[in-house]
């Protein structure tokens, strides 16, 4: 049985940073994050949470995926009677290389530019350099993913040609396709460092993608070096 | 700062205010969940009307449908439907019913509205990605309906598009070149859609909770759409790449789903070493998670409703939950009983009927504890609480005949037969709308700020009640008698007898379907002329009764809502002298109680 206490149904003010005038993108505003002062501890604590686990979300619906295209390729490899070996385009070590490298060079880029929103900004010069050269790496990598395609075709074996080429374009056109989403997601953080908006947890987000599609690639590779 | 500026401050997005921001584009999670809810009636309009089509074919075989010529000259010349043309119609009902009514309402609709309310958000954490998913899924529903008019009509291949049919193109007959490549890719965009979705509901579940809010506090309704969400999440993103694959086969040549040698109609396929099973295989391991996906949202919704209705708690939430779970888990493991026929392994079939006959136990749990619950309850009798109660009879009396189905032995019998279609139409079909309509008669005041006509709600309920029993019910006897599903017509001497009874569920089609309209014209009418609605009708508890109604664009003003209590405080005695103490309420309540 209640007690007779009786409220008024109860709500907290959401707390919000002092702001020097609206409109300002740097620290708090409904952006958010800004480290136009170097101190993102005070935005951080004020603002409404971000969202941590989407990305998690998003990379399990991706693996989920990519799971399915490999039983498929099980499955169609175990009923067949016209499976072909294919050799592999030399070229794909380079790009796994590439890939390898972008996630090393997003990792420092992530530490610098943590720094520099950490309240460091003096001591780190140019926090977005390293981005700049994990999307170099990243745009170079999808190059040579479409010099591999060329090379196949070269060699007369096309998307139809036969069921190891399928799977071979499927394969890497669907991480393309998933890379260049992770370049959009470069661009995008790089754009808000430059403009003093970025939220730590994009940028962390964003890591996690670039990093996870070097570990699918790293899986496709073997996969494909396996089986076609 | 003043503080309203300081309140909008820490807004997910800004107030809107133009007109293509507050109405077409909207970041609003309620404005998208209304356009989820309007996209779905337009497709279950569309859907209803094809199903006639088919019943009126199934009755009068030789009856000509005036105007239907305009549609499609080919698929019905002179307003006969011919036999290719009536698959057509099928697999476009089907789609529909399936992809844009079933999984789009209970789900992405009433979801979209009242997740981030019932945790206490202002808006999902995404919201770009939200207004995303909804007009992703009116692309997917416009490429769907220009199957319609393109070349030979929609694909004939039905909503499971099995290969190799569906994979040849225009050697597979009408409508399997351009329409059903417009099909693969309806469907395709469509699993973009509900993968963004899902991301969406999973993370506000668990990122965007207000204080106090835990995940037992949660309302059954959010814990109903979460565990849906993590069952589209896997579903969706298998579908996604067995359509892009099944695509591929058609517009690229190749050969994931074709086998060598092929014959159809005198004509040798161009194709080599495909597997017709692996189709089957990816899209049912969509497919049964699929049927929960539709059905589980409405059952929380039930759930939500009978509770608030018989003012007192369930038996046992916990068991709900866990029933719940169980059955989505489950749900991956079942696929297989739908390729009983297909040529699986004896030993394979029994690994499929075991865990088919084990999800039997939680749905039976489900069913006694709303059963038990409601015993001696004095339940208000309104239009949502008789359409829950219709979900429960719908549930059980579809349910039966799954016992039957899940059994390799008895399926192989009856699998293509009208048995089937009375038993996923009743327990999964007809069941999930009355979820919807029970969430619509629920949940429209807060939407609106109108309340409904409650006689036109109940005579509404009771048309459809007896109505869709008159329709499915006989689909059982129809199967029992070996009356195949999917013939466009019953030549064959053993089944004429039973085209009286055809003639008779087609009647009973036409008067149920007719019988909507009072829902519409309610749902019309009220949303302009509808008595004005207090902010808590139903004396509910969760959080989106203590919003106005329609709730302000931010939800809660820009204010963080404190949640103290469990969802359901029914039968406890307030200081207000209420017979319910609401969940962002600070009152004690005596241990024992809480």
């Amino acid at each position: 049985m209640a007690t007779t206490i009786h409220e008024p149904p109860n709500t907290e003010v959401r707390r919000q940073p002092a702001r020097r005038e609206a409109g300002n993108s740097g620290n708090g505003g409904w952006q958010n994050l800004a480290p136009s002062e170097g101190n993102l501890r005070a935005v951080d604590e004020y603002s409404p949470p971000p969202s941590s686990s989407a990305i998690w979300v998003g990379i399990a619906a991706i693996t989920m995926s990519f799971a399915a295209f490999t039983s498929a390729l099980i499955v169609r490899q175990g009923s067949s009677t016209d499976w072909r070996h294919i050799t592999l385009p030399s070229i794909l070590y380079l790009s796994t290389l590439l890939l390898l490298v972008s996630s090393v060079t997003l990792e420092v880029s992530r530490r610098r530019v943590a720094s520099f929103m950490g309240g460091l900004k003096g001591q780190v010069a140019s926090p977005g350099r390293w981005l700049y050269v994990t999307l170099s790496l990243g745009l170079l990598f999808v190059a040579c993913q479409y010099i591999a395609w060329l090379q196949l075709r070269s060699k007369g074996l096309y998307l139809a040609t036969n069921p190891n080429s399928s799977f071979f374009y499927v394969f890497t056109a669907m991480h393309a396709l998933h890379v260049l989403g992770g370049l959009g997601g470069l661009v995008r953080v790089i754009r808000k460092l430059s403009t003093s908006v970025l939220r730590r947890s994009t940028l962390d987000a964003t890591s996690y993608y670039w990093h996870f599609m070097g570990v699918l690639w790293l899986y496709l590779f073997l996969l494909l070096w396996m089986k076609l | 700062m003043d503080a309203t500026s300081a309140a909008h401050a820490a807004q997910h997005h800004a107030p809107p205010t133009s007109f293509i921001r507050k109405h077409v584009f909207s970041l609003d999670h309620k404005v998208i969940g209304k356009q989820y809810y309007a996209l779905a009636l337009v497709a279950v309009l569309i859907g209803m009307a094809l199903s006639w089509l088919m019943r009126i074919h199934l009755g009068w075989t030789d009856v000509a449908i005036p105007g239907l010529q305009v549609l499609s000259p080919n698929g019905a010349p002179g307003g006969k439907i011919t036999p290719e043309y009536y698959l057509s119609l099928m697999t476009m009902h089907a789609t529909l019913m399936v992809f844009f009514v079933l999984t789009t309402a209970p789900f992405a609709a009433f979801g979209n509205y009242f997740l981030p309310i019932q945790v206490g958000a202002e808006d999902m954490p995404f919201p770009h990605f939200n207004m995303m998913s909804f007009w992703t899924i009116f692309v997917g529903f416009c490429v769907l309906i220009s199957a319609f008019f393109v070349g030979d009509g929609p694909p004939l291949s039905g909503w499971t598009a099995y290969a190799p049919l569906s994979a040849i193109g225009k050697a597979g007959g009408p409508g399997q070149g351009t329409g059903q490549v417009l099909w693969a890719t309806a469907i395709c965009i469509f699993c973009i859609s509900q993968l963004l979705g899902a991301l969406n509901f999973i993370s506000t579940v668990l990122d965007m909770r207000t204080k106090g809010m835990t995940l037992a506090r949660l309302p059954v309704t959010v814990w109903a759409w979460f565990i849906t969400s993590c069952m589209g999440l896997t579903a969706f993103a298998v579908l996604m790449p067995a359509t892009i694959l099944l695509i591929l086969d058609h517009v690229a040549g190749t050969s994931f789903f074709v086998a060598s040698g092929l014959v159809i109609n005198d004509q040798l396929i161009p194709h080599s070493g495909g597997s017709t099973l692996l189709w089957q295989h990816l899209f049912w391991f969509f497919g049964h998670p699929e049927v929960y996906i539709a059905i589980v949202p409405g059952m929380g919704i039930v759930t939500h409703v009978l509770v608030t209705n018989m003012r007192r708690p369930m038996l046992s939430m916990k068991a709900i939950l866990y029933s719940f779970w169980a059955i989505a888990f489950l749900s991956y493991m079942v696929y297989g009983h739908h390729m009983f026929v297909s040529g699986m392994n004896p030993i394979s079939s029994l690994a499929f009927s075991f865990p088919t006959l084990l999800i039997t136990i939680p749905s039976t749990i489900l069913v006694l504890i709303w059963i038990g619950s409601l015993y001696g309850s004095k339940l208000r009798i309104n239009s949502a609480s008789l359409f829950a109660l219709g979900f429960i009879s719908m549930f059980v009396s579809g349910g039966v005949s799954g016992f039957f189905l899940a059994q390799p032995s008895i399926d192989i019998m009856l699998h293509a037969t009208y048995f089937v279609v009375g038993h996923f139409h009743m327990v999964m079909g007809v069941a999930a709308m009355f979820g919807i309509f029970s969430g619509t008669y629920f949940w429209f005041p807060k939407m609106t700020g109108r309340m409904m006509n409650e006689t036109l709600g109940k005579v509404h309920f009771w048309l459809t009640f007896v109505g869709t029993y008159c329709i499915f019910m006989p689909f059982h006897y129809l199967g029992w008698a070996a009356n195949v599903r999917r013939y466009a017509s019953f030549t064959d001497d053993y089944i004429k007898p039973l085209i009286p009874l055809h003639q008779f569920i087609t009647i009973a089609a036409l008067f149920t379907g007719a019988a909507q309209l009072i829902f519409i014209y309610n749902l019309i009418y009220s949303r302009f002329k509808g008595a004005p609605a207090p902010d808590n009708p139903w004396e509910g508890t969760s959080l989106e009764w203590s919003m106005s109604s329609p709730p302000p664009w931010n939800n809660f003003g820009g204010k963080d809502p404190v949640v103290y209590h469990d969802p359901y405080q029914y039968g406890v005695k307030s200081s207000t002298g209420t017979d319910y103490v609401m969940q962002n309420s600070p009152e004690k309540i005596a241990a024992g109680e809480d």
